[in-house]
């Protein structure tokens, strides 16, 4: 069955690479049934590669301790679903699973546009089976999943395997990295329709109309993804936080700054077909950085505490990145006559501009988060020292830059496009900007001194009151036309424009995690050591060590200790921090009691025990569940975003000279 | 004012401030990576400052004293003597054999002063491609020669 697998992986390379030639010769030749046989390798390839997956799933689920993967990620005693997810729980399972996503999308993309683009889509086919050979080479000849353990050339097996690393057996954990894969993966279809459309020279912006749902959907799991690695962090790792800039975090943060820039950029080229070549260079962005992004976790150039595989693979990353990326800036300078500007910018203080700003500082969010994560590297290159770049430098860094973009997220949907007046600066901004200082005094007032927590307050009320006004305002006046109640009048505005209203509702989650970050200005924690019967406070909170407990299942051993906890001296119930010891794997883990409020969190950590004395970590985390409620809501006004307008309306493009007026209708 | 100057003007701010910011007080937030060997070639003034040094978890040197852990570090035949103070309990993933990173100081008895211990499990997720366990070796599905 193992050869199956490798035979499998071998065939779709093939198929992959025929899939290449015939779709590119086939459109230069002009012959129908070459680019019909390149989207039939699509499906072919998608095909094979699933089989290769099933049959990896299937030695998973059965322990067939015969392949080495399943012998390093998995054990007998593993619940089920964790026996799955070992699927991406390794390096070679993972690439696996990134070129059957790539498949299976690529697959998708071929059907949907079976009858539509015919220009375009042979050139979308060679660039995605182009990236799919690369991640086929790795499967199949590099880091194949199908590699058998043996003694002597005789295939044996052992008697029971490692298990997945107990840090990964959470649910967060199960679904994490397919959201990020989901997301990382999907920045290829926006990027092989750019490059498509600029090697057949499109002159319009067919490939962002065709590839704005992609982008978004791309976008969406990325997000997921990322909150899902933090509430894991959060929940699962006991280190008390939810990010420290670690590589790896960084790594799926880049391509993410890179997507959010390219979504706002989008809008400038659609309604005033503005900002052209630099779409492009944002798409493209977002998808090496994806690229680079698992490159860097799998390569060991710079140390992590996510453990991940020091492998022969880096080699041939930096080699596929190298290509890619020459052959898309030449691509990008040949063709740069048929991405002009359409028009000019007019005024600082107009929409136009506060997209400009919102990308400035998105990139240079992105160019600061590499440079940190890359600083090791590049002073090692530079200086011979190899200097790494901690927490505290990023915050320095990214506090004012997460503010402005804050601000910019409460003023840039209110400027007018071209030029915003004083009246209508004061009309919209007046009450939102009183708001936001009053709040900044009643803070300051109530002996708060942290500057940058107030700002963060302050900017958050206004950017949220200017997003309500925006409803109340659109609302009322459908309300009073249409003789609706309010709430009807609300879902009747959103509904008729999804993508703005959508856009207000992901901008609201955003602020409402803003909310959640700045509370970590008013972090506390201790370590205590106490006996059985004592107790120990940490702001309002008592802790009292009522019992201990432990015990035994198949997949690990446990203690736990019992806490009754008090609130400003009334009793608010019990908390049971716990530590594993995983059998399989020899480690120990602790598993956190959590207790979570609006107002704030009590964290607590078994860190160890001795006899009848324990030592617990405890935190408080003051609003840190705004973080998670953030999240929701940007999934759901996404999701909105999502949905078709009730009404389509065209758009008139502003008239340049020089150009011959268009009138494109446009999807709002 | 022509609109592009005051353009140009906001972003060079932006920019300036943001460059600023990256670099100013650089040396608070920054640890020089050392192997052991290079810094027991340090000049000893140099290994005042703030280090992270990074190693294997010699087997069996862990010892814990009241308040203070004791461990050796191994890089192939060299060892470091690390004394840990700091408050935070241990990380699960510190054990014998473990890959860990200690921050701290080089103190003049030559022992390795760390406030902060990371540790990474070397046997999971990070085992070398097709390594297997002991007496073991993964070889590619299709064995026949041709």
């Amino acid at each position: 069955m193992e050869n199956v697998g490798a035979l499998a992986v071998l065939l779709a390379f093939c198929i992959a690479i025929y899939a290449i030639v015939a779709s590119v010769v086939g459109k230069l030749k002009g012959r129908p049934f070459l680019i019909l046989s390149a989207r039939r390798a699509v499906y072919a390839v998608s095909f094979l590669v699933t089989v290769a997956s099933g049959i990896l799933v299937y030695a998973l689920m059965t322990s067939d301790f015969r392949f080495a993967y399943v012998a390093g990620h998995s054990n007998r005693d593993m619940p089920a679903i964790y026996k799955f997810t070992a699927w991406w729980g390794g390096q070679e399972g993972s690439l696996l699973f990134w070129s059957w996503l790539l498949s299976t999308y690529s697959a998708v993309v071929v059907f949907q546009n079976r009858r539509k683009l015919r220009e375009i889509v042979p050139y979308v086919i060679a660039v995605l089976s182009f990236v799919q050979v690369f991640f086929l080479t790795l499967n199949a000849f590099i880091v194949s999943p199908f590699q058998m353990l043996a003694v002597d050339k005789v295939v044996t097996s052992v008697a029971d395997g490692l298990g997945l690393n107990p840090q990964l057996q959470y649910y967060a954990m199960a679904i994490h990295p397919p959201m990020l894969y989901l997301g990382f993966i999907g920045f290829s279809v926006p990027f092989a329709f750019a490059i498509a459309s600029l090697i057949t020279k499109q002159p319009g912006d067919a490939w962002i109309h065709t590839t704005r749902r992609w982008s978004i959907v791309a976008w969406l799991f990325q997000s997921c993804g990322i909150m899902l690695g933090s509430a894991w962090a959060f929940d699962a790792l006991g280190w008390g936080g939810y990010w420290m800039w670690d590589p790896v975090e960084n790594c799926s943060l880049l391509p993410w700054l890179a997507m959010t820039a390219f979504l706002h950029s989008v809008m400038m080229q659609e309604k005033k077909g503005m900002m052209k070549v630099w779409n492009i260079v944002l798409v493209a962005s977002a998808f090496f950085l994806a690229c680079f992004g698992t490159f860097l976790t799998r390569s060991g150039v710079v140390s992590s505490v996510h453990a991940f595989a020091e492998s022969p693979i880096g080699k041939y990353f930096i080699g596929f990145l190298a290509i890619g990326i020459s052959g898309t800036v030449y691509l990008i300078l040949d063709r740069l006559e048929y991405l002009k500007s359409e028009s000019e910018l007019e005024s600082v203080v107009s929409r136009e501009s506060s997209f400009l700003f919102n990308n400035l500082l998105l990139l240079a969010s992105c160019f600061a988060v590499l440079w940190g994560t890359l600083f090791p590297v590049i002073s090692q290159a530079v200086t011979n020292e190899k200097i790494s770049l901690d927490a505290p430098w990023f915050n320095r860094l990214m506090i004012p830059i997460g503010l402005g973009l804050l601000f910019l997220t409460g003023v840039g949907p209110l400027f007018a496009w071209r030029r915003t007046s004083v009246e209508s600066l004061r009309r919209n901004f007046m009450i939102p900007g009183l708001l936001a200082c009053l709040l900044a005094v009643g803070l300051f007032a109530a002996g708060i001194r942290n500057y940058w927590a107030i700002v963060s307050f302050g900017f958050c009320l206004f950017v949220a009151a200017t997003i309500m006004s925006e409803f109340f305002k659109g609302a009322h006046a459908i309300g009073q036309k249409n003789q609706m109640n309010f709430a009807r009048a609300v879902v009747e505005l959103t509904h008729r424009n999804t993508r703005r209203y959508g856009g207000y509702l992901v901008h609201m989650g955003i602020v409402l995690m803003f909310v959640g970050w700045t509370g970590t200005a008013f972090n506390k924690n201790t370590t205590a050591e106490v006996n059985v019967g004592n107790s120990f406070s940490l702001g309002p909170y008592t802790m009292k060590v009522a019992d201990l407990n432990q015990g035994d299942n198949q997949n690990y051993k446990w203690e736990s200790a019992i806490l009754e906890v008090t609130k400003n001296g009334s009793p608010i119930g019990t908390l049971e921090p716990e530590r594993r010891f995983y059998k399989a794997s020899q480690q120990p883990l602790g598993h956190v009691a959590l207790r979570n409020r609006l107002d704030d969190d009590l964290y607590i950590n078994f860190a160890s025990g001795e006899g009848r004395t324990v030592t617990l970590q405890a935190y408080i985390f003051p609003l840190v569940s705004w973080i998670w409620i953030g999240t929701l809501i940007l999934v759901f006004g996404t999701l909105i975003a999502l949905v078709p307008s009730k009404v389509a309306r065209q758009y008139a493009r502003t008239q340049v000279v020089g150009l011959a007026e268009k009138h494109v209708p446009v999807e709002n | 004012m022509n609109k592009y100057v005051k353009f140009s003007a906001l972003v060079v701010v932006v920019i300036g401030t943001l460059i600023w910011l990256a670099s100013a007080n650089i040396q608070d937030s920054s640890t020089y990576y050392k192997t052991i060997s290079e810094l027991n070639q340090m000049p000893a003034k140099a290994k005042e400052q703030r280090l992270r040094v990074g190693g294997d978890v010699e087997k069996g040197s862990i010892t814990r004293k009241a308040d203070v852990v004791e461990f050796n570090l191994q890089q192939e035949n060299m060892h470091l003597r690390v004394s840990y103070d700091g408050r935070d309990p241990l990380p699960d993933t510190f054990r014998d054999g473990a890959q860990a990173l200690a921050d701290g100081r080089m103190g003049p008895d030559g022992v390795f002063h760390a406030h902060k211990i990371q540790a990474k499990c070397s046997s999971k997720y990070a085992a070398k491609p097709g390594e297997a366990p002991a007496g073991l070796k993964a070889v590619p599905p299709v064995r026949k020669t041709i």
